[in-house]
């Protein structure tokens, strides 16, 4: 694969070819390293880690701060979810530049029951199907982007349903460096037989263990499912102490498992009396095991802005007690798009909310007495009697059986409506088989029995070595399929877009290349029905195809409602088409101020003629609006109206570098007439040579105005900076 | 409805015996009566196999996905996997001496079973 450059689009054939001779440049999961009381932009940060080489910071830091970006201890995920694996590469080097290095693809609807690999590269519906070939093409993207962006990148995804041990095998023979593993996953959700989840979860996880990757648990789903999530805490904590221990059990680090934790509740409920006792009580049970704290998505809604505030109060929690990872549900969740843009969008709030709570608890406390531990306590206690009441009843299967999982109630208080699934049931049942005591398997990571000693007693501690070693130590003997489905691969969804990749041509996007998706934001003044439907005739209007309401919200009865939609446009543009001014240069506040600072520089400015506008001169000189005397420039400041004789003379006076002069009014080109009297009127007294001439106003054009003998003309969007670098650029 | 137990919550009374108990020895129950849940857990997966179990060993092995599930298959059709199907394959390369790939193709063919010697 080549070398890109930031200017350079990925090449997806250029990932895609010899994919079949690609093996990973290395394998297991990376934290990140921490740097403690980073120093970065003249700011001492806490809990920050070693900052990127490319990166783009939040809007804030591009606008004001020079792109400071401080990257946080904690890992950020983000779940990439368009179904297509070759659009989902693009999307991952944009998280990427935004701090993200967790990407977790989520698998197509159905793949836990697909009883196998799937090969290939099928389209998916809600994530890709995850295959050897999808996956080697995504770390080979990812092994390029962490060295652009200088920090390794962890590539995650899924190791359930009724194939996990070949899917862990395979992911570790392809440096995946995390996944989700929980058998309790399977059985509730999937009603997947529990004998057979359990016997499956064994072996995957001493692969996974093997592969060094590491494991996300499966209990947040418990949280997603519940009737009153607040009410289901104290069986969380058995839920991820069964898949916590019985991991560590098979092999795995404590360090590698990952607890997936939710805070229960969300506004309007008080949901930091919820949350925070609940957060204290699992980190002092779990202290050795990491934290991968999961935004709240049982309560999330259509609206972008309520799930970016349960976002930042849900990373309130995870700075004040403690998160290893953290992760973005995008704002979309709530509606389904799962656009590029929400990725980004939710990277940034990751990003922008740990890095303001930087330091936070070298502050303030959590208290010791009261409410907190009181409740702390309690949580404990009732997990530990829901374990005891599980060893009463027969152990972990027997309680399944009896639906004590998801059920509504809080601990031990039961509704009698949790998840029940039997032992003899469920997809897979009848499918577990006894090992008999000459039962063999010659591989590298194989969970229990297995008796090799029968062939050669010094293979006890490596059985691979019978066969000369496995996969796992000889990657060649992988073997690599490349498609299955003549019709539904990669190939031909390339052709498909054809004309839009690498080219002059471009479609709005939203998640596939040229997919032509738009959203519209409207405000209508009617009622929330009404406006529903009058935005679909809105949307019909503008030519937009297939439109579809994704969020409403009432902000009247009857005055009026809030309502997007999405749609589609078949619209190209030919960028070889476009006319674009060289974008102008600007200094940096640094060098203004230096260059000021070393040479002093006083202006004169005014709005001439008869003209009583002020606002577009005093944004340009106000430092309250990032106007010039921000960086030192000294302005003598003549009012409105001023004679051009006046503005001149002032000039003289003051002994000024330049005569600042606005004109907004137009008719008759009397601003380009105003400007050639400034001109003229410098000349006579002498002190042309010595001085700059700059006339700005709304209806000005730079050509035309340098036309009447001025030395720049400045236009609508003008800012202080453009003026002040001109300033500085051109001293006479 | 489902017929599972309904309950008020009864902590109050049911907490009695874990009231003195230091935050410590709260913290070492939840672990060991975790520990008893996943035991039985550990060893039904030592001493047990399942067809994805098998087939990823096939993987490990050198074989395809499309390989490995017929493979499989045949193993159980033949009242063979609780031997392991990687052994299986292991036999036959063994006893004819031939690569472990020709095995497991051949004995995807219909070859070999008749060698695999079990007692």
């Amino acid at each position: 694969m080549k070398e890109y450059m930031p200017n350079e689009k990925l090449d997806i054939r250029d990932i895609l070819s010899n994919l079949e001779d690609y093996t990973p440049k290395r394998r297991g999961w990376t934290w990140r390293t921490p740097v403690p009381n980073l120093q970065m932009g003249g700011h001492k940060y806490s809990e920050c880690s070693e900052p990127l080489k490319n990166s783009i910071g939040i809007p804030s830091a591009v606008q004001y701060f020079d792109n400071l970006d401080p990257q946080p201890n904690e890992v950020i995920t983000t779940e990439i979810a368009s179904g297509r694996f070759e659009d989902d590469i693009r999307r991952m080097r944009m998280a990427a530049w935004h701090g993200a290095d967790h990407i977790m693809v989520i698998r197509t609807a159905g793949q836990s029951h697909y009883d196998g690999l799937i090969e290939g590269s099928p389209q998916g519906i809600g994530g890709i199907p995850v295959t050897r070939k999808q996956v080697r093409a995504h770390r080979k993207a990812l092994d390029f982007i962490e060295e652009e962006v200088g920090r390794p990148i962890n590539y995650h995804s899924y190791i359930s349903g009724v194939a996990g041990p070949e899917i862990a095998v395979m992911f570790a023979e392809e440096g995946v460096n995390g996944a989700h593993q929980d058998p309790q996953y399977n059985v509730l959700y999937r009603n997947i037989n529990m004998v057979r989840s359990f016997v499956d979860a064994a072996e995957s996880k001493m692969v996974m263990t093997w592969a060094d990757i590491a494991q996300i648990d499966g209990a947040h789903n418990a949280n997603a499912t519940a009737r009153d999530a607040w009410k289901v805490m104290p069986e969380l904590m058995v839920q991820h102490g069964i898949n916590c221990l019985f991991s560590y059990k098979v092999g795995m680090e404590k360090g590698n498992i990952c607890l997936s934790t939710v805070p229960p509740s969300a506004a309007p409920v008080p949901c930091t009396k919820y949350d925070l006792p609940y957060a204290v009580a699992l980190r002092d049970f779990f202290d050795e095991y990491r934290m991968r704290a999961q935004q709240n998505t049982k309560y999330i809604t259509s609206s972008s802005r309520e799930a970016t505030v349960t976002h930042v109060l849900n990373m309130m929690i995870s700075k004040l007690t403690r998160a290893d990872i953290q992760s973005t549900i995008t704002p979309d969740e709530g509606r389904n798009v799962p656009w590029h843009i929400y990725n980004i969008e939710a990277c940034d709030t990751a990003k922008q909310t740990l890095v303001a709570l930087d330091g936070i608890l070298e502050m303030v406390g959590l208290n010791t007495e009261g409410y907190l531990p009181e409740q702390v306590r309690e949580l404990k206690e009732r997990a530990i009697l829901y374990l005891e009441e599980l060893h009463e009843v027969g152990g972990y299967f027997e309680a399944v059986e009896k639906g004590f999982f998801v059920d509504s109630g809080k601990y031990p208080e039961r509704k009698g409506d949790g998840i029940g699934r039997t032992i003899d049931g469920g997809i897979g049942v009848g499918t577990v088989y006894e090992r008999e005591p000459d039962y063999m398997a010659p591989v590298t990571a194989h969970y229990g029995n297995n008796n090799v000693e029968q062939y050669d007693p010094d293979t006890i501690n490596d059985p691979a070595k019978l066969i000369a070693g496995c996969t796992l130590e000889k990657p060649e003997k992988i073997v690599f399929i490349d498609e299955l489905d003549e019709q539904d691969n990669v190939a031909n969804r390339l052709e498909e877009a054809e004309k839009y990749r690498n080219t002059n041509l471009i479609k709005p996007e939203m998640e596939w290349l040229a997919d032509g998706t738009v959203v519209l934001e409207l405000f209508l003044p009617t009622d929330r029905r009404t406006a529903e439907f009058a935005a679909i005739e809105v949307a019909k209007k503008m030519n937009i195809a297939s439109p579809e309401v994704i969020h409403t919200e009432e902000l009247h009865p009857s005055e009026g409602s809030r309502i997007q939609v999405k749609g589609k446009v078949d619209i190209e543009i030919d960028l070889s088409t476009l006319e674009i001014p060289d974008e102008p240069v600007m200094l940096s506040d640094d060098e203004l101020w230096t260059a000021i600072d070393v040479k002093p520089l006083k202006v004169v400015a005014a709005t001439v003629g008869e003209d009583e506008h002020s606002v577009g001169l005093r944004e340009i000189i106000d430092i309250k609006h990032g106007g010039i005397e921000k960086w030192g420039i000294e302005v003598e400041y003549l009012g409105t109206s001023c004679p051009v004789e006046k503005l001149v003379d002032a000039a003289i006076e003051t002994n000024a570098e330049a005569i600042l002069a606005s004109t907004i009014i137009s008719h008759d080109e009397i601003h380009y007439k105003n400007m050639k009297k400034i001109h003229e009127l410098c000349i006579e007294k002498g002190i042309r040579d010595k001085i700059n001439i700059l006339c700005g106003g709304t209806q000005v054009i730079n050509e035309l105005a340098v036309k009447t003998g001025i030395d720049a003309g400045f236009g609508r969007g003008t800012k202080g900076k453009h003026i002040a670098t001109f300033l500085v650029n051109n001293r006479k | 409805m489902k017929g599972y137990l309904k309950r008020d919550d009864d902590f109050q009374t049911r907490r009695k015996h874990l009231e003195n108990l230091s935050d410590d020895e709260l913290h070492a129950r939840f672990w060991e009566l975790l520990d008893k849940t996943v035991e039985p857990l550990l060893d039904l997966a030592k001493t047990h196999t399942s067809p994805s179990v098998e087939r990823s060993v096939l993987l490990r092995m050198g074989f395809s996905s499309i390989e490995a599930k017929p493979l499989v298959e045949m193993a159980i059709d033949r009242g063979l996997i609780g031997k392991g199907v990687g052994n299986l394959v292991y036999r036959a390369a063994k006893n004819n001496e031939i690569s472990i790939r020709d095995a497991g193709l051949g004995l995807l063919d219909g070859q070999y079973w008749d060698t695999l010697n079990f007692n």
